[in-house]
């Protein structure tokens, strides 16, 4: 025990010594979760929308006044011809172009009906698809309103129909970052406790300090265990660091228990050290401990449901995501800060976790030879 | 008892396309307190060597012992009696002098007041700038830190894997008067080295050469089995004297050494023809008495 405690000595003398790893282990969690949940945002705005209006009549001023009025599109010209609207699709001005025939007023009122182009600028797929679904709905909503002025509806629809109500359960407002700062905190306590502490263990290889102390009576698990408790200890203090930006910055707070919360995280950042190990053991430089970090994290982010849904990936894809850690923990920290799920709610995740960390520890230990 | 036995001790790198012998079967033995130098050019094996008697690495195949404790078997005793300087500095350079050899202290079971007197003419020198990172350290300084590391446990065997390369001449110098006086406290040493001159300061030498020991003898005795006439050459053209000298059939080998060319002979029958064929051309030529390195030159000359 004595050794162990003077193994932890010296590396938490060697992290505090260290400028680089103090700056990520401070700075990064706020910078991040002050940055990428303003980023990573799925609502389409500022669609750039260019009209081709050949009617100039009051409807069709209605009409643009009621998309501009809606927020979400910019219209940035105003033309008399289609060809010119295009060209600055063309130009990568705008995104969308609307339409608007001759005589459009004019067959509203007398034929009852009158039609509307809309050209989608389809490169970026997502603001196509949703900035033309947008100015879809702005103009059902405009034909909508001209009817009523028009027809006096009857008290009771003669005809049944069923209106749709619906509200949102958890995040009444749906707003997008209470289901993002959760998944970006995930991902900073995984790379701290894999990452880092991977790269620790391979530079004391790369110096050949790990020789010195092969020569030592230390034992082998006594070492590691000297490597991952530091790792752990930050992994948690990063938790809590972030856990208190959500909350000065988003005011997220969770809805479930704190203590759920750094239960299920002191049991995954055991899962989660017990790969960085395992990388440490792959890799002879802190440039290849680098690279199989770079990779494993583009990964780990993409297929563990932060930013797209797990459901909409492609069946072999959601096995894939079975097999990452990262997905669990996402999971959690949504359930229990946006739900407020207790321990029994997850146990499903813990059970997993529990398995992760039982199969990369004794992994990563098998493979974690003393003799080099 | 002797310190260090070593039986037949195989280890090859690599797979069966580019398979590099780096020991091809050594035998030796290190007699309790002996200073012992193992010297060979670069790539001879020394490090290998080193790493398979401090349980670093496991040979192929061969036995090796420590204090009659086997490499593979008591690794754990091994570890507890044997010191280690690798050849180049592994300590870490974001710890102060004082926290690296603390550090290795307790590593050990021990403190650095429990063995100061060991260290302490050692350690004593870097003392002033215990509070100063290994990192920042000059090279000579670094040195004698991890010698101190190395030392800290009071190990009964120490191997010092080319302690010298990369030193200053004086603090070369220093390092021996070190080891010496480490010596006369009891410590069997193990020293590896490419410099020939530093072989005399040992007490026997083993000279190592592409994996195969080429001879294990005292310094004298080295020298002592030198038996053929040697003979230094000095003239105006000397690219030109030393191809000409290997064109005589009496001419063993000759090859340059300082400002002179080292002329080895077969017996001493050959001498006078070709010193009065060079005489003639105002070649200086003398006999020399033979050096470690000339036995060397000779040794692998022989094992070719």
């Amino acid at each position: 025990m004595r050794t162990l405690r003077f193994l932890l000595q010296k590396e938490f003398r060697q992290i505090f010594r260290d400028p680089a790893i103090l700056r990520i282990i401070f700075v990064m969690p706020i910078i991040q979760l002050l940055i990428l949940p303003w980023a990573a945002d799925y609502e389409v705005k500022h669609v750039n929308l260019s009209v081709a209006d050949h009617d100039h009549s009051s409807y069709s001023r209605l009409l643009i006044s009621k998309v501009t009025s809606s927020g979400y599109f910019n219209l940035i010209s105003y033309n008399n011809s289609f060809h010119a609207a295009l060209e600055e699709v063309e130009q990568n001005k705008a995104d969308v172009v609307l339409e608007i025939p001759a005589k459009f007023e004019q067959t509203i009122v007398k034929e009852n009906e009158g039609t509307l182009f809309i050209a989608v600028n389809a490169i970026n797929g997502v603001k196509a698809n949703l900035g033309g679904a947008y100015l879809r709905s702005i103009i059902q909503d405009y034909n909508r309103e001209v009817r009523l002025k028009w027809i006096q509806f009857p008290r009771f629809s003669p005809e049944t129909s069923i209106e749709v109500h619906s509200s949102n359960w958890y995040n009444p407002l749906q707003n997008y970052k209470y289901f993002m700062v959760p998944g970006i905190l995930v991902i900073l306590v995984t790379m701290v406790g894999s990452f880092l502490a991977a790269m620790n263990i391979v530079k004391e290889k790369e110096i050949g300090t790990i020789e010195q102390i092969n020569v030592t009576p230390v034992k082998k698990h006594y070492f590691i265990l000297g490597k991952l408790i530091p790792f752990w200890v930050l992994g948690l203090f990063i938790l809590t660091m972030g856990l208190l930006v959500t909350w000065l910055a988003y005011g997220i707070v969770p809805v479930g228990s704190f203590i759920t919360i750094y239960i299920y995280a002191a049991i995954y950042l055991l899962a989660i050290l017990g790969l960085g190990l395992l990388v440490s053991t792959m890799a002879g430089t802190q440039q290849q401990a680098m690279l199989i970090s770079f990779f494993m994290m583009m990964v780990f982010i993409l297929l563990s449901g932060l930013y797209t849904s797990i459901e909409s990936m492609p069946v072999w894809a959601q096995w894939i995501t079975k097999f990452n850690p990262v997905t669990y923990f996402i999971e959690v920290m949504r359930m229990v800060i946006l739900k407020g799920s207790g321990l029994a709610d997850i146990s499903r995740q813990i059970i997993i976790i529990i398995g992760f960390a039982i199969v990369l520890n004794t992994w990563a230990a098998i493979s974690y030879k003393k003799r080099v | 008892m002797k310190a260090v036995v070593v039986e037949n001790v195989v280890k090859s790198y690599g797979s069966k396309k580019d398979l590099v012998e780096a020991l091809k079967g050594i035998s030796f033995e290190v007699d309790r307190g002996e200073l012992f130098g193992i010297i060979g050019p670069d790539g001879a094996g020394k490090t290998s060597l080193f790493r398979i008697l401090t349980t670093l690495l496991l040979a192929d195949s061969g036995k090796a012992t420590i204090d009659e404790y086997d490499v593979v078997k008591d690794f754990k005793a091994i570890r507890q009696r044997v010191g280690y300087m690798p050849g180049r500095f592994s300590l870490y350079q974001d710890l102060t002098v004082e926290e690296n050899l603390e550090f290795f202290a307790t590593t050990f079971n021990t403190t650095i007041r429990e063995n100061y007197a060991l260290i302490k003419d050692i350690y004593s020198q870097i003392e002033p700038f215990k509070d100063r990172r290994a990192g920042k350290l000059s090279g000579g300084m670094k040195q004698k830190l991890a010698l101190s590391c190395a030392l800290i446990h009071r190990p009964s065997v120490l191997f010092l894997d080319e302690p010298t390369t990369g030193v200053d001449a004086v603090s070369r110098k220093e390092f021996w008067d070190m080891l010496q006086n480490l010596k006369r406290s009891g410590i069997t040493i193990l020293v590896s080295t490419p410099y020939m001159d530093e072989a005399n300061l040992c007490d026997r030498i083993a000279l190592l050469q592409e994996g195969k020991l080429l001879s294990i003898n005292t310094p004298a005795g080295v020298i002592g089995n030198f038996k053929q006439p040697l003979y230094a050459a000095k003239g105006s053209r000397m690219l030109q004297l030393l191809n000409e000298l290997k064109t005589f059939k009496e001419v063993k080998d000759a090859y340059p050494f300082g400002e002179y060319h080292h002329v080895v002979f077969h017996d001493e029958a050959g001498v006078p023809p070709v010193a009065s064929y060079f005489g003639a051309s105002g070649v200086e030529m003398f006999p020399v008495t033979p050096g470690i390195e000339d036995c060397f030159m000779d040794l692998m000359k022989t094992n070719e």
